[in-house]
C-alpha cells in the first residue's frame, strides 16, 4: 500500500508538491523525492528556485503556498525530481529596510544555509561568469558513503601532535609529484609522509566552501590575481570547498573528503577542521547577497543599532552566534561534520566572538559555548578556540571552557619567541614547558588545554621568524599595512636571505631550538606545514592572498633541508617515545611515586639550583620518568638543558638513581647527525656529571 | 548510447555487463541486476564495464550499494573499466573498495 505521506497533494506545473517536513533543515532526500525546508523570520513569501545543474536560467519556480509555511520555516516536498542534477536556492520577499536590519530582495536568488554540495566554483580558479543571476548554487547531496568500520580515533588529546595545514598549499606545488596537485585526492597520496614526520593529527584550514575570487584584484607589483586563498570566509557551512576536490567538476567532493578521512583514520591521523562561524562572505552593507542576508539578515548577524554590521571578525560582518536560530546552524553543521564526516575535531578561528552577546558584549556563560561542550555528538570531538577575536577580546587562560575547550596558546607562542631570541624571562618559558599551569591549572584545566605552537598560518613561518626582525607584505598589496606587526622575530644578523655561513648556522640552530622546545613542552604540540622543511615566505607574514610559491610547499625543500627534516622527525619520535612529555594532569612539583625525585625539579647551570632572575638566559629541568601520566606508566628520566645566552656555558647535571646513566638525545649545538639521535640509539654521555652547551643551544638526556 | 545492464551468473561469480552511459536515470536499472545477481549468494560480483562510456555520481551510489548489499565477503570485481571511470573510481577512494582489473576470465584461470 502506497505510503499516504508520500502522496502528492499539490501541483506547479509538471511538478508534483506536498506540504513538507520542517525538520531537518535544508534538502533531504526521501522516498519518491526531495523535502526542502528553509528558514526565515521575517520573511513574507519564499519561492523554490529549481536549475537543472549549470543553467543559466531557472526549469521552475516554485512558490511554497501559504499553507506550507509553519512557523517560520517553509517548508515543500517536490516529488519525482532528478535531484542529481539540479541545483536550487530560493527568493525571499520581505521589508527591504536596512535602517531595521532587513534585506530583503526576491530578484535575488540565495543559496541554502544548509546546503551539503555547492556549486559554482566547481574547479578551483576559473573565473566564474559574474553575469550569473546564481553564483553559489545548493546542490543535493548522498550519505551513503561506505565508511566500513570507521570511526574517529579518539586520541587522547594531551597524545596528539598537530600538522596545521592548507589542503591546496600542501600538494599544488609541481614538486609535489602527486596525481591531483592541490586536492583532498592528493593529501590521500601523502599520507606516508605524515607518517614518516611522526604527527598523528592534521588540522585542515578552511574547507568550507568559500570563494577564492571574493575580492580579488591584481597585485600591483606582479599583475597576478591575488585571491581569498586561505579560505577565511564562509559561503556555505555544511559544504567542503568544490575546488579543492579533483573531483568537484563532477560534484563528487563529499566522497573525496570522506574517502580522505577514511585513509587517514586507517592510518592513525585524525582531522581537525579549522571553522569559521565569526563571519561569513557576505561582508558588510556592501557586500555580496548571497545567503544570510537575503534569508534574515536581522537573524544571522549582530547589526548597531543603526543597521549597520559590526565588525568584530575584522572582515565586514559578525555572525550573531548566540542568537538560538544561529546557535542552532552552529550546532548542527559542527554535528553534519562529526557524524557524516568522521571528523575528530575543530578549532574555531576568532573563537571569543562566539561568546559575545547581540551587542557584542562578553557573556560570562555564552549559551553556543557551552552547548557545544555538553553536546552528546560532539562528545569525544576535540574543541580549540583560537581565543580571541579582532575586536580586542582576548581570552587565552579565560575562555569559557566548561572543561571541554582546548586553546591556541598565543602566549605560549610570544613566550618562546622571546625566550628564543634572548628576550623574556626564564619564568614564563617555564610555565609554557609545563603547559602553561599559570594559565590552566586553578581552573581545573589539564595541559592538554594548551594547543602550544610558535608558528602557525598567521605570521612568520619557522624559517622567516629566524630570518626577518620584520614584515616584508609588500606583495599583498596593501603597503605593508596588513598583518601584525608583533612577531617577536629575530634575523640572526641579516634580514632575509643571506650566504652569511655563520649567521645560517645560528638560524640552523635557532630553528631546531624552537622545534626541540615545543617537542619537550607539556601540552599539545602544533606545527606549521613546511616548518619542518624550512619553509619560507620571504618574510610575508599574511599570505592569505597569494595562490603561488610564497604558499606551496616545494617538497624539493626534503632534500635541501634533510637534516632539518631528519631533526624534526626524531624530535617528534622522541615526543612520541617518551608518555612524560605527555601528562594528562599538571605537574605537582613533588614525588607522589616514591621514586625520591619530584615529578618535575629545576636547575640551572648548577644542578639544583635554577636561577629565576629576570636577565637569566639559562634554565634546565629533570623529569621523573617514574611520574609519566601520573605514575601509572614507567618512563625514562628526562633532562633537558636550555642556553638561550649569546656564550656558551657549562651546566652540572644532577644526579640519576644507582645504576641509571645519561644518554644524549639532543644537542642543537652539534651540525646534523650529531644533533639528534633516534630514540632508542642514544649514546652514553662520556661525562656524567656535566655537560658543555655552545652558545644559544639546548641539550637533552635520557636517563636510563 | 542507453544503458544496459545484463546479469550473467558462471559458478560463484556474478556477472553484470554494463554498456553506454550510467546516471541517475538508469541508475536503478544497475541496482535492480545487483539485487537480483545478490540472491544466488555468489563470492564475486564482476561488474564488466569495457562498454561503458560514462559514470554519474548515482552510478558510484550504486555501487556503494552492491558493496553493502554483498556483505564484506564478497569481492567486487571493476573489470576493464574505462580511464575516466577509473580516474573517477581513485580519486572518490572508491578504488580501495573493489578490485580493478583488466580481464576477470584470465584471472580465475590463474587460480583455478
Amino acid at each position: 500500500m502506497e505510503r499516504i505521506d508520500i502522496h502528492p497533494t499539490h501541483k506547479h506545473g509538471d511538478f508534483k508538491l506536498r506540504v513538507g517536513r520542517p525538520m531537518p533543515f535544508g534538502a533531504s532526500l526521501i522516498p519518491g523525492g526531495v523535502n526542502f525546508s528553509v528558514f526565515s523570520s521575517y520573511a513574507t513569501s519564499c519561492t523554490l528556485v529549481l536549475f537543472k545543474r549549470h543553467a543559466k536560467e531557472p526549469i521552475a519556480e516554485i512558490p511554497f503556498p501559504d499553507e506550507f509555511r509553519i512557523g517560520n520555516v517553509f517548508t515543500m516536498t517536490v516529488f519525482d525530481i532528478d535531484y542529481e542534477n539540479i541545483e536550487y536556492g530560493y527568493r525571499m520577499d520581505g521589508p527591504f529596510n536596512p535602517q531595521a536590519g532587513h534585506y530583503f530582495d526576491k530578484t535575488k536568488i540565495l543559496l541554502d544555509p544548509y546546503a551539503k554540495i555547492i556549486g559554482g566554483r566547481d574547479i578551483w580558479g576559473v573565473t566564474p561568469d559574474w553575469n550569473d543571476i546564481y553564483q553559489h548554487r545548493s546542490r543535493i547531496s548522498f550519505d551513503d558513503f561506505d565508511w566500513e568500520n570507521d570511526r574517529p580515533l579518539e586520541i587522547a588529546p594531551e597524545d596528539q601532535v598537530i600538522y596545521e595545514m592548507h589542503v591546496r598549499s600542501f600538494t599544488r606545488h609541481p614538486s609535489s609529484g602527486v596525481k591531483h596537485p592541490g586536492t583532498f585526492a592528493a593529501i590521500r597520496e601523502k599520507i606516508s609522509y605524515f607518517k614518516e614526520l611522526g604527527v598523528n593529527a592534521i588540522e585542515l584550514m578552511p574547507i568550507y566552501e568559500f570563494d577564492e575570487f571574493e575580492h580579488s584584484r591584481p597585485s600591483p607589483i606582479t599583475g597576478e590575481l591575488l585571491v581569498k586563498y586561505w579560505g577565511y570566509s564562509t559561503v556555505g557551512f555544511f559544504a567542503p570547498k568544490a575546488g579543492y576536490a579533483a573531483t568537484g567538476k563532477l560534484g563528487m567532493q563529499v566522497d573525496e573528503v570522506k574517502a580522505l578521512v577514511k585513509e587517514l583514520h586507517k592510518n592513525g591521523l585524525e582531522v581537525i577542521l579549522d571553522v569559521v562561524f565569526n563571519h561569513t562572505a557576505e561582508g558588510d552593507q556592501r557586500g555580496p547577497t548571497i545567503s544570510f542576508r537575503g534569508l534574515d539578515n536581522k537573524t544571522y548577524y549582530m547589526l548597531t543599532p543603526e543597521g549597520y554590521y559590526f565588525n568584530f571578525s575584522g572582515c565586514g560582518n559578525t555572525l550573531n552566534c548566540n542568537n538560538p536560530i544561529v546557535r542552532n546552524i552552529v550546532l548542527d553543521c559542527l554535528r553534519y561534520w562529526a557524524s557524516e564526516y568522521h571528523i575528530d575535531g575543530f578549532r574555531f578561528d576568532l573563537a571569543a566572538i562566539l561568546g559575545r552577546d547581540a551587542w557584542g558584549y562578553p557573556l560570562s556563560n555564552p549559551p553556543l559555548l557551552e552547548t557545544l561542550a555538553f553536546d552528546p555528538i560532539l562528545a569525544k570531538c576535540k574543541l580549540i578556540a583560537e581565543a580571541w577575536d579582532a575586536g580586542g577580546l582576548y581570552q587565552v587562560g579565560s575562555f569559557p571552557a566548561y572543561g571541554r575547550w582546548a586553546e591556541w596558546n598565543g602566549k605560549y607562542r610570544d613566550s618562546i619567541r622571546k625566550f628564543l631570541k634572548g628576550d623574556g624571562t626564564v619564568g614564563d618559558a617555564a610555565q609554557c614547558l609545563q603547559g602553561s599551569p599559570n594559565l590552566y591549572e586553578s581552573q581545573g584545566r589539564g595541559p592538554a588545554t594548551s594547543i602550544n605552537f610558535i608558528t602557525a598560518h598567521d605570521g612568520f613561518t619557522l624559517a622567516d621568524m629566524v630570518s626577518y626582525n620584520d614584515k616584508h607584505n609588500e606583495a599583498n598589496g596593501e603597503n605593508n599595512n596588513d598583518g601584525c606587526n608583533d612577531n617577536d622575530s629575530w634575523n640572526c644578523g641579516a634580514e632575509g636571505w643571506t650566504d652569511d655561513s655563520g649567521i645560517n648556522a645560528l638560524r640552523s640552530r635557532q630553528m631546531r631550538n624552537a622545534i626541540a622546545m615545543l617537542m619537550v613542552s607539556q601540552g599539545v604540540p602544533m606545527l606549521l606545514m613546511g616548518d619542518e622543511l624550512g619553509r619560507g615566505q620571504n618574510g610575508n607574514n599574511n599570505t592569505y592572498c597569494h595562490d603561488n610559491e610564497l604558499n606551496w610547499l616545494d617538497w624539493d625543500l626534503l632534500k635541501t633541508n634533510a637534516n632539518l627534516f631528519r631533526f624534526v622527525k626524531n624530535s617528534i619520535a622522541f615526543r612520541n617515545a617518551h608518555p612524560v612529555l605527555r601528562n594528562k594532569y599538571h605537574f605537582q612539583n613533588r614525588d607522589y611515586v616514591g621514586s625520591g625525585y619530584a615529578d618535575i625539579t629545576w636547575h640551572g647551570t648548577q644542578a639544583w639550583n635554577a636561577d629565576w632572575s629576570p636577565s637569566c638566559r639559562t634554565i634546565a629541568f629533570l623529569l621523573c620518568g617514574k611520574h609519566a601520566k601520573a605514575g601509572t606508566v614507567e618512563d625514562n628520566y628526562i633532562y633537558v638543558a636550555i642556553n638561550m645566552h649569546w656564550e656558551a656555558n657549562w651546566f652540572e647535571i644532577p644526579g640519576l638513581p644507582e645504576q641509571l646513566r645519561w644518554h644524549i638525545s639532543v644537542n642543537t649545538g652539534c651540525t646534523s647527525p650529531d644533533d639528534i639521535w633516534e630514540p632508542g640509539t642514544e649514546p652514553k654521555l662520556e661525562n656524567q656529571h656535566g655537560i658543555l652547551l655552545g652558545d644559544r643551544s639546548i641539550v637533552i638526556l635520557v636517563g636510563k | 548510447m542507453a544503458f544496459t545492464a545484463t546479469l550473467e551468473s558462471s559458478g560463484d561469480a556474478a556477472k553484470i555487463k554494463l554498456t553506454g552511459e550510467l546516471d541517475a536515470s538508469s541508475a536503478q536499472i544497475f541496482k535492480d541486476e545487483i539485487e537480483k545477481a545478490a540472491v544466488n549468494k555468489p563470492k564475486h560480483l564482476v561488474l564488466l564495464l569495457q562498454e561503458l562510456e560514462y559514470m554519474a555520481s548515482a552510478g558510484l551510489r550504486v555501487l556503494i550499494f552492491a558493496k553493502q548489499k554483498m556483505g564484506v565477503d564478497v569481492d567486487i570485481y571493476v573489470v576493464g573499466a574505462q580511464e575516466m571511470i577509473l580516474d573517477t573510481l581513485e580519486k572518490t577512494g572508491f578504488i580501495q573498495g573493489v578490485i580493478a582489473v583488466d580481464d576477470y576470465d584470465s584471472l580465475e584461470l590463474q587460480s583455478a
